[in-house]
């Protein structure tokens, strides 16, 4: 991206660089876009797949140690983001607990899966927080109303669920609000490297520190734009599944 | 005489440490109509989710059609399908009309429920409320949509509980009709809850009074209001009873 800097670039000024680079698909920019969406999104379908269930049994059951996994999700749900890419950072490091080994599912630092690894840890309490709220607030008459019409328990989850699905897509669009605009933890993991690592937060911070105003601005906009549309998606699959 | 559809013996039921269900020996006929009448907390509706296969019994045997459902094995899903209840709320899935009375078909994987699910409709009534959201029924209305979602499923026993309890004399009357013309015709065993001893004598062919988890009295509908054998029972249809 060699775009001239304005030294007091107004929105204005950045909306149309913003055009700019989105119109001439400066090669650079889909790179950055790309690995963010990759990123995040593989981050955010781990969280909904072990979140969401784990949501729905903390919502639903009642077992020995629920209330100390409920407080720890809580904890969790409101945890410094800069906070868990230390703690990811320390384990990954070359002597850290982690790091020492060099098994295959072990994620490198400085890598997109280092990245994906804190962004989960990142979105997963949020995701299944917001989901035992969504479940705990659907009628508890339901379950036994399924169960009466034959459903198995594994329908009658999935009812309630479905019950409970404009809080589900809620639990996904703050998880995923949370890690596409969380710029603390990949950078410390992810240590923003061209080509390698560098997504749309890590790029307005290094553009910024090098006085880029309006580009830092132009990649602000893209990114709003880019979570504006993937929350339209959400919340169109929501509208949807409400009409049968 | 054939055997009998469900057969209790010395049930209990407890939530806890308390028993709120405890049944010696009770049996229901096939194609039978039974009321069960008595004040709150009486166990009534535990009774009905013993009924439907929803909760086992804590002790005791549930016997349906021969199969022993008991605190340690519960009742095969097929067994389960053959039961279904309507409950007081008409809970209902927040989608249209037609895909609540769809739903119990779809769980159970039949196709061909696109005219089975409009001739429910059309037996409550509602045939024209299809496409709606089931939200925005009237409290009538949405337990009419509970009821097709029951029959739909031609259910070998229909347990209702409280099924009128919340609604206006019309509606109360339309499912009171319903309910009698499935017992009739495809003679369907049917068990109703009600707190209403009018309800209970006009459409029951044979009655039951719970008390504290205890049934104290259960027979031919005329004998147990002109000649109950239970001082309770007695206090109980004179409207007596303080509950
Ligand atoms: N799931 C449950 N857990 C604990 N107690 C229950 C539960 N269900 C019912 N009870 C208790 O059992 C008793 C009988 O309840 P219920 O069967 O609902 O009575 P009825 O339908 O006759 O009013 C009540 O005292 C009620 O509080
Ligand atoms: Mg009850």
């Amino acid at each position: 991206m060699s775009i001239s800097k304005g030294e007091h670039g107004t929105v204005r000024e950045s909306l149309i660089q913003a055009l700019h680079l989105i119109l001439k698909a400066d090669p650079a920019l889909a790179e950055i876009v790309a690995l963010t969406f990759r990123v995040s999104g593989i981050a955010l379908l781990i969280s909904a797949a072990v979140g969401i269930p784990l949501g729905a049994a903390l919502g639903l059951r009642r077992f020995a140690g629920r209330r100390l996994l409920v407080s720890l999700l809580y904890t969790g749900m409101g945890f410094p983001p800069v906070v868990i890419g230390l703690i990811v950072y320390l384990l990954l490091s070359h002597n850290g607990p982690l790091g020492q080994w060099e098994a295959p599912f072990i994620p490198r630092l400085f890598t997109p899966s280092a990245m994906i690894l804190a962004q989960t840890i990142i979105s997963l309490p949020l995701v299944a927080g917001f989901t035992m709220a969504a479940v705990m607030g659907v009628d508890p008459l339901l379950r036994q109303q399924v169960l009466a019409l034959g459903a198995t328990q594994g329908q009658a989850v999935k009812a309630i669920l479905s019950e409970a699905r404009t809080g589900v897509i809620i639990a996904l669009i703050a998880g995923f609000g949370s890690i596409i605009s969380e710029v603390g933890a990949v950078m410390l993991v992810g240590g923003n490297i061209e080509h390698r690592t560098r997504v749309l937060t890590t790029a307005i911070v290094l553009e910024t520190s090098k006085g880029n105003f309006e580009l830092a601005m132009a990649l602000g906009i893209i990114l709003l734009g880019l979570s504006f549309l993937v929350n339209v998606a959400l919340v169109y699959l929501q509208g949807r599944a409400i009409r049968e | 005489m054939s055997a009998p559809l469900y057969e209790l013996d010395g049930v209990k039921r407890r939530y806890g440490n308390r028993t709120v269900l405890s049944i010696d020996q009770w049996q229901i006929a096939q194609g039978d109509f039974v009321a069960l009448v008595g004040p709150n907390g009486a166990g009534k509706s535990t009774l009905l989710r013993l009924l439907n296969f929803i909760e086992p019994p804590s002790e005791g045997t549930l016997r349906y059609k021969g199969y022993a459902v008991g605190p340690r094995n519960a009742a095969p899903l097929a067994l389960r399908r053959e039961v279904t209840t309507v409950f007081q709320r008409p809970i209902l899935l927040d989608r249209s009309v037609r895909a609540n009375v769809a739903y119990g078909l779809r769980l159970r994987g039949q196709d061909r429920w696109p005219e089975k699910v409009q001739r429910a409709l059309e037996q409550v009534g509602l045939a024209n409320l299809a496409h709606r959201p089931a939200r925005h029924l009237s409290g009538g209305e949405a337990q009419r949509v509970a009821l097709a979602r029951a029959i739909v499923l031609e259910p070998e026993v229909l347990l209702l509980d409280e099924p009128t309890a919340n609604l206006d004399p019309y509606n109360a009357r339309l499912i009171e009709e319903i309910v009698s013309a499935l017992n009739r015709t495809r003679g369907t065993t049917i068990i109703l809850v009600t707190h209403n001893i009018f309800q209970a004598r006009r459409l029951a062919r044979t009655v039951g009074l719970l008390l504290e988890g205890y049934l104290i009295e259960v027979g031919e509908t005329e004998r147990f209001f002109e000649s109950p054998q239970d001082p309770r029972t007695a206090a109980f249809v004179r409207g007596e009873m303080i509950y």
